[in-house]
């Protein structure tokens, strides 16, 4: 592992920060390969290749915005700055590629299960929760896709620098665990509607 | 810290993607019939109208790493392509057709240009105006 040496820049020292990708390569395949489960269950419409994806995908979407947001963010904010600059750089890369991915499966699965189980069709007794579940989700997204993967991605930009502003990555993560905890309690709303659902 | 003053492009994107999102959900809370889509298109106008206008405050922004906010755009716009040909394919699958595929694939559009220009305006706000190597 190489690293940027610990150098003295005007009052502040300069965080050693470990060498890593952006975007994990190697990691691609596997979004690939959970991209295309998801297109030839949709496009097979097998009830039970659905249910995989969306189950799989919604627990652990639900589980790690929850776990991140709850118990890694407050651990995180009690971290020395270089301790945080490493977990940043080996925990970050990886969410930039899982959250979305779990993301796509989950509501993509989710929508074709939903209307092939004829749960979007306004006459199915409990349709109200599939438009609350709508609801939760688009607040979600748009937190997300707004706030929280921003984030992610201009604190690894941060780290990528030569002389990388401990302030901008300290503001930066605490927005993105932040808006990782929004995210995580508005999932209680998301496992409400789903049980009500599923009842 | 080398963040500075500059206009309000993340909170515009947001609104405009709010818009889209809002027209998405109303579409389908009217599954499997069809929704009157003039709200739908309204909805759809005011996004675009918005992203205009993020576009116009884009264009005044002087002094700006714009060499990282074409890097980032370009490849979060790629991967959100797939994610909105994706989407796309199921209503084609599901037999969505006519005026309501129009506005679907629109408001698609919307949301695939949205997303890249949050993520990028985002990353490159805390960049140096010029490649490291250029200076």
């Amino acid at each position: 592992m190489t690293a940027v040496a610990e150098e003295t820049h005007g009052t502040q020292p300069r965080p050693a920060v470990p060498a890593f990708s952006i975007v994990p390569l190697r990691g691609l395949s596997f979004v690939a390969l959970a991209i295309a489960g998801v297109i030839a269950a949709i496009a097979s419409n097998e009830l039970w290749a659905l249910n995989f994806f969306h189950v799989v995908g919604g627990g652990l979407w639900t589980g790690i915005d929850l776990f991140v947001g709850f118990v890694v963010g407050p651990i995180i904010g009690r971290m020395s700055i270089p301790a945080r600059i490493e977990f940043s750089t080996r925990f970050m890369p990886k969410m930039l590629l899982l959250i979305p991915t779990l993301v796509t499966m989950t509501l993509a699965s989710g929508f074709q299960l939903a209307r092939k189980s004829g749960y979007l069709d306004t006459s199915y007794p409990r349709h109200g929760w599939i438009v609350a579940s709508f609801i939760v989700v688009g607040v979600m997204a748009t937190i997300a896709l707004t706030y929280l993967e921003p984030a992610n991605l201009a604190v690894l930009f941060e780290l990528k620098k030569p002389q990388p502003d401990g302030r901008v990555i300290d503001k930066l993560m605490k927005r993105f665990v932040y808006t990782a905890g929004i995210t995580g309690a508005m999932q209680v709303a998301t496992l409400v509607c789903m049980t009500r659902l599923a009842s | 810290m080398t963040e500075r003053r500059l206009p309000p492009v993340t909170e515009v994107a947001a609104a405009s993607m709010v818009l889209v999102i809002v027209a998405v959900i109303y579409l389908a809370s009217y599954l499997p019939r069809r929704a009157p889509l003039g709200v739908a298109v309204g909805l759809l106008v005011a996004s675009a109208v918005l992203f205009g206008v993020n576009l116009m405050l884009l264009a005044r922004v002087r002094d700006f790493a714009w060499w990282r906010f074409f890097q980032v755009g370009r490849w979060a716009l790629l991967a959100y392509l797939v994610i909105a040909g994706m989407i796309e394919y199921a209503f084609v699958y599901d037999r969505t057709r006519g005026s309501v595929l129009v506005v679907m694939t629109l408001l698609l559009v919307m949301f695939a240009a949205n997303v890249p220009v949050i993520l990028a305006f985002t990353v490159a706000r805390f960049q140096a105006p010029r490649p490291a190597a250029e200076r």
